[in-house]
């Protein structure tokens, strides 16, 4: 099913309507909010400093972080794509001889369809953030947004799963439900032998993973274990401590409204000798899988991304019809320019046309990212790529041979607006529009009023 | 088959156009980022970094009683515990195993937390007034899993450690531990999630509760 059928069907869907529109409101009230206890906008622009900063020498930065890493016991291993991520995990998996894997939510596991490979491999994954749990118990069901991954389920559904899932009596009570999720996890905490995470920033200073939860889950995961591997993109990578205080400050700010996230850990080597807990064995996986192909590309500005959240939350078309609609791991604006770079223009040939391009993401985007220019680039990609439907590319081939043909182009402007005034029989709306109906589907096209602009214009020259 | 750390640091060097030439003055530029640690935009500080403090906590939903001493942090735990119906048995840090527990009539054993134990007492390192927020190191006698596992966390606050801000946090470690330890844990209130119809509730996976005993006189 293509992009435009599946935005059809979520936009039907009364049920998401309302879930979004909820959503919309506690994430966007909650931002303003928050952002108004800082100054925004030189915090953004420091964020977007810092970002930069690394991504303008990303090799330098990425060996320092290494040598720092390795300095203090972690073992850092680099991954093309993400069969290259499944296979090292698997084999980490098979050397510390893990049969369960302990799971912090990780949008490059997803990009990966990790969980599936550990299953194949006989580790068992459990899924640990509870909008993921949620949804790894309904059949590896999608995430449709990048931190409320089951934004798009009602209670009632959840209360149903939980049921069916866990033979026990059903409750109805959003707490009762999260005590009973905590209940089933805690017992895959204390016995996994593996942690996977993400990773939020790397900290090149000192080798460090910085990582945000507010359920606790994060924490587990990097504590419990006797192996935790982080998996994160090449392009995490900051220089200090002193820069991850900046961007902690505008980070929950922008993703859930939050002054700060009720976690936040910085994570540096591996259990020391007398320590009474921590990972015996710490694994950085850094990954490419087309984030190297945006260095130094029209759309490097799109590595400074800190996966917040906020263009989602804020965008028209998101808050319409969901993240599940865009088919791939990232929603919203930050999907639509990321996934055809990483799946190919061609295979998400509609993604950048997903938006309006009011640059309501752009405006809340903590390291300013222009989005709806990359959006605009990828279109313009796809048609210098002849990637666009034969009949959009007629028609733009018929009117730039008009438009080269002034007379003939009078003639037809002409033509055009006694057919329009035609069509809207004397009244000033048209309801179906005859050439292109689907246009007219769900609104009026205007009627062009009186004459055509080079009529009135020479009418104005005597 | 080409190994990948070389295939991927090889493309973004070409793609980057870096030169044995540039590399060594690239070296030098991000020497000389680290070594400067320059600040970001910052939230002009509080005159009152303790009230500050208390107020963020309690906004965050965490609950502060102050008392003047350490002296004093066993019988406030356990007033807090009462309070609430809560047992009066708890694991604490062996940091703060001196203190004495028995005698306010508090059950605790001085090691780090399984996933059976309910109530977890800690120190902290510092904490940090522009947020609220409890800083955490790892080590033997302060394990990380006494503030995660337990439904109950009670953290003993000297108003002394209460910094401006997680840059004075950060400058704080390096000043006293030069290395950074396995963990530095920041903890802003109890564990919550949204997950759920973007319902708030307290108490995900780690704690429910965070009770602060803030020594005014430490």
């Amino acid at each position: 099913m293509h992009f435009k059928a599946r935005a059809a069907e979520a936009a039907a869907d009364r049920a998401l309507q309302a879930k979004l529109g909820t959503a919309k409101g506690l994430f966007v009230e909650g931002r303003k909010r928050a952002v108004a206890e800082i100054d925004l906008e030189a915090t953004r622009e420091a964020s977007k400093a810092i970002r930069n900063t690394c991504i303008a020498d990303l090799d330098l930065w990425l060996e320092r972080f290494e040598s720092e890493a390795t300095k203090r016991g972690g073992q850092v291993l680099w991954a093309r794509d993400g069969a290259e991520i499944c296979r090292l995990v698997t084999e980490i998996a098979r050397r510390h001889g893990v049969r369960k894997a302990i799971k912090s939510k990780s949008m490059l596991s997803e990009e990966a369809g990790l969980n599936a490979a550990l299953e194949a491999a006989g580790v068992q994954p459990v899924e640990t953030d509870l909008g993921e749990y949620i949804l790894q118990i309904n059949d590896n069901e999608l995430p449709s947004h990048i931190i409320a991954p089951a934004i798009h389920k009602t209670r009632e559904e959840v209360a149903e799963l939980f049921e069916r899932v866990h033979h026990r009596p059903r409750k109805t009570d959003i707490g009762e439900m999260t005590r009973e999720a905590r209940e089933m996890l805690r017992a895959h905490f204390l016995s996994a032998e593996m942690g996977i995470s993400g990773g939020n920033f790397l900290v090149a200073e000192t080798g460090s993973v910085a990582l945000v939860t507010n359920e606790g889950n994060g924490r587990m995961v990097t504590t419990l274990p006797k192996v935790h591997v982080v998996i994160t993109g090449v392009e995490k990578v900051i220089p200090t401590l002193e820069d991850l205080a900046t961007l902690m400050r505008i980070l929950p700010r922008s993703a859930t409204g939050q002054t700060i996230s009720n976690y936040f850990s910085v994570l540096t080597g591996v259990k020391r000798p007398e320590d009474t807990d921590g990972p015996e064995h710490l694994y950085f996986i850094l990954v490419d899988n087309g984030r190297v192909d945006l260095v130094g590309s029209d759309f490097q500005d799109m590595l400074r991304c800190i996966r917040c959240a906020a263009c989602m939350n804020h965008c028209p078309v998101y808050q319409t019809i969901g993240g599940h609609a865009y088919g791939w791991v990232y929603p919203g604006p930050m999907g639509s320019v990321l996934t055809p770079l990483f799946v190919g223009l061609e295979n998400a040939i509609e993604l950048p046309h997903a938006a309006t391009l009011c640059n309501q993401c752009g405006v809340v985007c903590p390291v300013k990212i222009p989005l709806p220019d990359l959006m605009r680039k990828l279109r313009e990609q796809q048609v210098e790529r002849g990637l666009r439907p034969w009949g959009e590319r007629a028609a733009l081939k018929l009117w730039a041979w008009l438009a080269r043909h002034p007379g003939l182009y009078a003639l037809a402007a002409k033509l055009g607006v006694r057919y329009l005034n035609w069509l809207a029989e004397g009244g000033d709306r048209i309801r179906v529009l005859g050439l292109a109906p689907s246009w007219t589907a769900g609104r009026d096209f205007p009627a062009p009023e009186g004459k055509t602009f080079r009529e009135l214009y020479s009418e104005k020259r005597k | 088959m080409k190994d990948s750390r070389d295939d991927i640091l090889g493309r973004i060097r070409r793609r980057l156009g870096r030169s044995a030439e540039n590399a060594a003055a690239g070296r030098t530029a991000i020497d000389a980022v680290l070594a400067r640690r320059a600040q970001g935009p910052r939230p002009a500080p509080d005159a009152d970094l303790v009230a500050r403090f208390r107020d963020r906590s309690e906004a965050l939903a965490s609950t502060v009683e102050i008392v003047a001493r350490l002296e004093a942090a066993p019988a406030a735990a356990v007033r807090y515990l009462a309070a609430h119906d809560l047992p009066r048995a708890a694991v604490a840090w062996p940091q703060l195993a001196g203190l004495d527990w028995a005698g306010a009539g508090l059950r605790v054993e001085a090691r780090s937390a399984n996933g059976d134990d309910l109530v977890g007492i800690t120190g902290v390192f510092c904490a940090v007034a522009e947020t609220g927020t409890l800083v955490l190191l790892s080590g033997p006698e302060t394990p990380a899993a006494s503030s995660l596992l337990p439904e109950t966390h009670i953290a003993v606050v000297p108003a002394s450690r209460i910094v401006r801000g997680m840059e004075e946090a950060f400058d704080l470690v390096r000043a006293e531990c030069g290395e950074l330890p396995r963990a530095v844990n920041f903890i802003s209130g109890p564990s919550r999630t949204g997950d759920i119809e973007q319902t708030l509730v307290l108490g995900a996976h780690g704690p429910y509760r965070v009770h602060i005993v803030l020594l005014a006189a430490e």
